[in-house]
């Protein structure tokens, strides 16, 4: 169902999620750092996240089918293919008609699009081999305030017991709304349908509200008196050490690369 | 995959690629500092039953924005929840829940970049909420005694939040470079007034049935005082900028554009940098299409040594293992 972390025992899975977190971020950073229209780079960029992809020993179309997600926001930077910088091309279709379209736009139309997937597939990679624990472990380490810690741990840990409420409230929902053949038409009118998903929204957050005051009466039972403790990170080995900062460096010339390919 | 319906619909999430370096980092750091007076303020002002109080509404406003309603066709209404926890929790508790809304969406679900995460949480998170807060207090202190006043206030303030929201969002995109702001704005602003209003009506359809349920939820916690004069007096400001600035840039793209080629002092420093280094790098090839070529294998020949190198060292040990075991 709810496929986050997909269990193995990689090297990638076993790395330590602060390496893997801050390799994430490089990637990601020195990727939309490098200029537009850099393919050679961007393949070489691919090139660091298939062979993750292999060590890890991952499914590509896993990956491949969770980026399409990102898909639909491209819409955003299409308009540039035909408002990007002049000269503006031509190309003829069915004789007559003639769209112009600016080929620098088109390249960075394109770009936009490698970048966005990339880094996409990339947050996939962290996501589908760290547990969330292991990288809120690692943000604390990297000075994430530990209220925030604790807020985005809890959360964590209701999200799949809420997310299950909700289905069971949306489940009572759809056997209380049949369809007849005739009418396509789901429930009343539509301030109505509104108005139901409303007092389901409303009776959701008065369950959870009472749900965090029974959370709180069994923290209090076992000693929480407003102490955070969240788990120590014990300090980098030498080997991990090694492993972030050529990761980084690698990361780093592939950026410096790109800014004497890209235009 | 059934969470899919939930990750592909807000056309708010901005995935990594789409936003310029500098405009990544400036939201970043603007949402940084809120997020730290945010903690400062919940530290300050609550006790600490709020840590679960706001873990478990965290997890309830990202589960909940799953509840939709059927609008026509294929289209439907959904949540996104900043005006509803604004109301329940007050601002700056709203703040850090819908933060952690965001970033949960963005680490597990790739709903929205990591390097775009702090103009995510800057739209949804800081716009979404002090927004709805200035209008909710606005509104509730100009229609005091109605008992529809509330429910009023609720829907327009969500219906402003998303709108004013998805402004901020266009506006991102077009000092990024990524989309013309005189396309940008209006097809935002044009989608979101209508999303708006799915978000509005659940809002209300929520606060009707808290207030028939349990009343006091909202007149104690809910009921906000002007205490938070800074979120009223910004969220005001916020919303009056962006939506007096939107039509202004929409109309004169130009103006964003040129905004956006001075802001653009990173490609200025690439430039520099350009015409510094060749002389160091790659001494000898004078053919730039060569050049080019030879860095490319420099590059991959790197990459795949250490590719080599790691699955090389992954092997050996499998081997020692099964030669062990």
């Amino acid at each position: 169902m709810w496929q986050v972390r997909m269990e193995s025992n990689s090297p990638v899975h076993r790395a330590d999620a602060r390496v893997k977190v801050t390799l994430t971020l490089a990637f990601i950073l020195f990727l939309n750092m490098a200029p537009h229209q850099a393919w050679p780079i961007y393949i070489l960029f691919l090139t660091v996240l298939l062979s993750m992809i292999l060590l890890a020993r991952m499914s590509i179309w896993r990956v491949i089918r969770r980026t399409l997600l990102v898909t639909p926001f491209i819409l955003a930077a299409f308009p540039l293919i035909f408002s990007g910088p002049v000269p503006h091309l031509s190309i003829s279709i069915f004789g007559s008609d003639v769209i112009k379209y600016s080929p620098e736009g088109l390249g960075r139309f394109i770009s936009i699009a490698v970048k966005a997937w990339l880094s996409t597939s990339a947050a996939i990679m962290l996501t589908l081999t760290t547990s969330f624990p292991d990288i809120l472990t690692a943000l604390a380490y990297y000075g994430v305030p530990k209220l925030f810690i604790a807020i985005l741990g809890l959360m964590w840990r209701y999200l799949f017991i809420i997310n299950d409420e909700v289905l069971r409230m949306m489940r009572a929902r759809d056997s209380r709304s049949a369809v007849t053949p005739c009418t396509q038409q789901v429930g009343g009118s539509l301030f109505w349908r509104a108005r139901v998903t409303g007092s389901m929204v409303g009776s959701l957050l008065l369950r959870s509200l009472e749900r965090s005051v029974r959370l709180y009466a069994a923290m209090l039972s076992r000693g929480y008196n407003g102490e955070l403790f969240t788990l120590e990170a014990n300090a980098l080995s030498h080997t991990e050490r090694r492993i972030l900062s050529l990761g980084v460096l690698l990361l780093g010339v592939l950026w410096g690369m790109s800014l004497f390919i890209g235009d | 995959m059934f969470f899919a319906p939930v990750l592909s619909r807000h056309p708010m999430h901005i995935p990594d690629g789409f936003l310029s370096l500098l405009v990544s980092i400036i939201f970043w750091m603007i949402s940084i500092i809120v997020i730290r007076i945010a903690l400062r303020k919940t530290n300050q002002t609550l006790d600490e039953r709020q840590v679960p109080l706001m873990g478990v509404l965290a997890a309830a406003i990202f589960a909940g924005q799953m509840l939709n309603f059927s609008v026509t066709g294929g289209t439907s209404g959904h949540l996104l929840g900043a005006a509803i926890a604004t109301i329940l929790l007050g601002p700056w508790a709203a703040v850090l829940v819908m933060t952690s809304v965001v970033i949960v969406q963005a680490l597990l679900f790739q709903d929205g970049g990591l390097l775009a995460l702090g103009a995510n949480i800057f739209n949804m998170a800081v716009v979404g909420v002090f927004v709805s807060y200035a209008i909710y207090t606005w509104l509730i202190t100009l229609f005091r005694k109605q008992s529809w006043g509330m429910l009023f206030a609720g829907f327009v303030a969500a219906w402003g939040s998303i709108f004013v929201a998805s402004l901020s969002c266009a506006l991102q995109l077009a000092l990024s470079g990524t989309s013309p702001a005189n396309i940008a704005i209006p097809a935002m602003g044009g989608i979101h007034v209508l999303i708006g209003i799915g978000e509005g009506l659940i809002t209300l359809g929520a606060l009707a049935f808290l207030f028939v349920a349990q009343k006091d939820l909202l007149t104690t916690q809910g009921n906000i005082k002007i205490t938070n004069k800074g979120i009223l007096i910004g969220g005001s400001v916020i919303a009056l900028m962006l939506t007096v600035l939107s039509p202004l840039a929409s109309s004169h793209p130009d103006g964003l554009e040129w905004v956006a080629e001075q802001h653009g002092f990173l490609e200025n420093a690439r430039e520099a940098l350009y015409e510094f280094i060749p002389d160091y790098v790659m001494p000898g090839i004078s053919n730039p299409a060569l050049a080019t070529i030879a860095a490319g294998i420099l590059g991959a020949i790197i990459v795949f040594s250490v590719a080599y190198g790691v699955a090389r060292a992954e092997k050996r040990v499998t081997k020692g293992k099964s030669l062990r075991g």
